[in-house]
């Protein structure tokens, strides 16, 4: 598979294929917590940060295999999530987004001065596992069990705690541990994206994982549609793509991106799949087919 | 030492604090983190340096670029964030502040380049002597600058017609326009006033690190949102307090655990504060009505 893509489809293409994936896994895991439970999040790239980092260290200094090395990762993004999430999650609204920041920051002055982690200039020689079969099998794995849940109790929980948090809790639903949930299973997912991203990388340090990452995914989330799985990938398909396509303008790029995002909110304050989730899409073509 | 270190971190603190303002004060009404407000005080830094390179006065240099960033602020208010307001959640208005830091942030980087740039020699600096303590003239300036603008700031929303109209709409948006407020202007006026105090904590803090740079605002945005929310974000005096004791603490961490471990000390004692008292140092606690 990998020599036959390796063939006849272009190294910057494909490089551009497997950033989508990372980004869908990274993206899917905010929008669990921002946009299906309405925590807002801005410190994703924390727990990216953890996964790469984690998983990194064990595959170049104890020569763990890959798939345990991230799956190492990610269990350790989750474990940080959960730990953070039991007294943060009784914040509401903007006090946790700035607690995620904080939380983000504190990780990577953190890895900025860990030692194993090679402090500012990083970690760099790891080795480079991550293809792109790989990413999109995680991809499809991750969707359908993201599409899963949603359609679960838990999952209309999750919604309900979004619309109305007290409502909810009134209807007997245990706010607290199912936020706590989902920003476990939000931080799993970051830290997945991040062990891919530092093993397709090999080279990762701490001013990647900056605030403008955290950032970054909460744009892709936002602007695809939030709770939305669709919305969500067409958001990194455009956010992914756009720093691409934009290099056409070269100097302006960052430029016609801020303003994008503005434009973008303007006439699509939702996102553009607001809520639009695949079973919807399966019922709407459904009904069609039937009118033919 | 230690009394040396309290003025460094008042200093700093006082900076904090003018930025923090603003912050709290948008959101107190409209709800909104604005996130282009780090960008606002990084062109109040830089109007005030074109205007001493043109060779004016400080004082009046200080005073272009608060009177400029005060139309700036009005400017990206009425671009990007009335056009969302009422019809779209708070998320797509904090992604359009994003869209917005992003660009302002970049134009300054292509107008003038990434590099720092120094301030000129504007003050003679000599320093004088309190007892034991050395205290230098820029931060006696800074001191009592940032203290007149909290002060009339104060003032103006305790006194002045204007300053009640902005409290009735912290209150209540839609109650305060059926009360014949021009909640529109109200608005404004809030963004020209916050953008104003970042603009002179721009400038002073230019001046007393002697550099700025485009990409000076994200971190003194991030720390003085910190500020805000430790105070207690939509509280005019939290902001004061949170961002003084900010910077202290800041300084104080540097000056006696590490240097490296600089901006993890303050997220890390806001993160402590918040889960001890979640609605931060000055907020009212309010209870959630269905």
């Amino acid at each position: 598979m990998e020599a036959f893509l390796a063939q006849n489809v272009d190294a910057y293409y494909l490089r551009i294929m497997i950033f989508i994936g990372i980004n869908i896994i990274l993206a899917l895991g905010l929008n669990l917590i921002t946009g299906v439970t309405g925590q807002l999040s801005m410190g994703h790239a924390g727990f990216m940060s953890l996964g790469a980092y984690t998983s990194a260290i064990l595959s170049m200094h104890f020569g763990t295999p890959f798939f345990l090395a991230i799956i190492a990762g990610a269990l350790l993004a989750a474990l940080f999530g959960f730990l953070i999430g039991i007294p943060t999650l009784r914040l509401d609204g903007d006090y946790l987004a700035m607690v995620t920041i904080g939380f983000a920051e504190i990780i990577r002055v953190f890895f900025l001065n860990f030692e194993p982690g090679g402090k500012a200039v990083g970690l760099s020689g790891i080795p480079q596992e991550t293809t792109f079969t790989i990413v999109w099998i995680i991809v499809i794995v991750v969707i359908i069990l993201n599409s899963k849940l949603f359609k679960s109790r838990v999952g209309r929980s999750l919604y309900a705690i979004r619309e109305n948090e007290i409502a909810a809790e009134s209807c007997g639903i245990n706010t607290t541990r199912m936020k706590v949930l989902a920003f476990t299973v939000g931080s799993l997912l970051g830290g997945l994206g991040g062990g891919l991203y530092a093993h397709y990388m090999y080279y990762i340090n701490p001013q990647d994982f900056g605030f403008m990452k955290s950032i970054e995914i909460l744009n892709m989330v936002v602007l695809g549609g939030m709770g939305s799985i669709p919305g969500t990938i067409i958001g990194v398909i455009i956010l992914t793509l756009a720093p691409e396509v934009l290099r056409v303008v070269a100097e302006y790029r960052l430029l016609v991106y801020g303003a994008l995002l503005v434009i973008l909110m303007i006439f699509r304050p939702n996102g553009l799949l607001g809520d639009v989730r695949i079973y919807d899409l399966k019922k709407r073509w459904g009904k069609k087919e039937v009118k033919i | 030492m230690f009394w040396e270190q309290l003025i460094n971190g008042l200093t700093l603190g006082s900076s904090y604090a003018l930025i923090a303002l603003g912050y709290t004060m948008v959101y107190g009404i409209v709800q909104l983190i604005n996130f282009a407000h780090g960008e606002i005080y990084m062109f109040g830094a830089f109007v005030g340096l074109f205007l001493v390179m043109a060779g004016m006065n400080i004082f009046i240099a200080l005073l272009g670029a608060m009177i400029f960033c005060m139309l700036l602020g009005m400017l990206v208010e009425r671009v990007a964030y009335r056009p969302l307001r009422g019809k779209s959640s708070r998320l797509s208005a904090l992604i359009s502040a994003i869209g917005v830091s992003i660009f302002l942030s970049t134009l300054m980087a292509l107008y003038r380049g990434t590099n720092t740039t120094r301030y000129p020699e504007v003050l003679s600096s000599s320093s004088y002597n309190l007892g034991s303590i050395q205290i230098s003239s820029l931060q006696v300036i800074i001191l009592v600058v940032s203290a007149l603008l909290m002060v009339g700031l104060q003032v103006m929303i305790q006194k002045t017609r204007l300053g009640k109209a902005m409290r009735a709409c912290s209150q209540d948006l839609e109650a305060s326009s059926l009360m014949g407020i021009n909640v529109n202007q109200v608005i404004s006026a809030t963004f020209a006033i916050g953008s104003a105090l970042a603009a002179a904590g721009g400038v002073m803090v230019g001046i007393y690190y002697n550099a700025v740079w485009p990409y000076m605002g994200m971190m003194a945005g991030m720390k003085a949102f910190a500020a805000a929310v430790l105070g207690g974000i939509g509280s005019v005096p939290g902001a004061m307090i949170g961002g003084l004791s900010l910077g202290v603490m800041e300084i104080m961490g540097v000056a006696y655990l590490s240097s490296s471990y600089k901006d993890a000390i303050a997220f890390a004692i806001l993160i402590l504060v918040l889960i001890i008292r979640p609605q931060g140092l000055m907020g009212r606690k309010t209870s959630k009505k269905v």
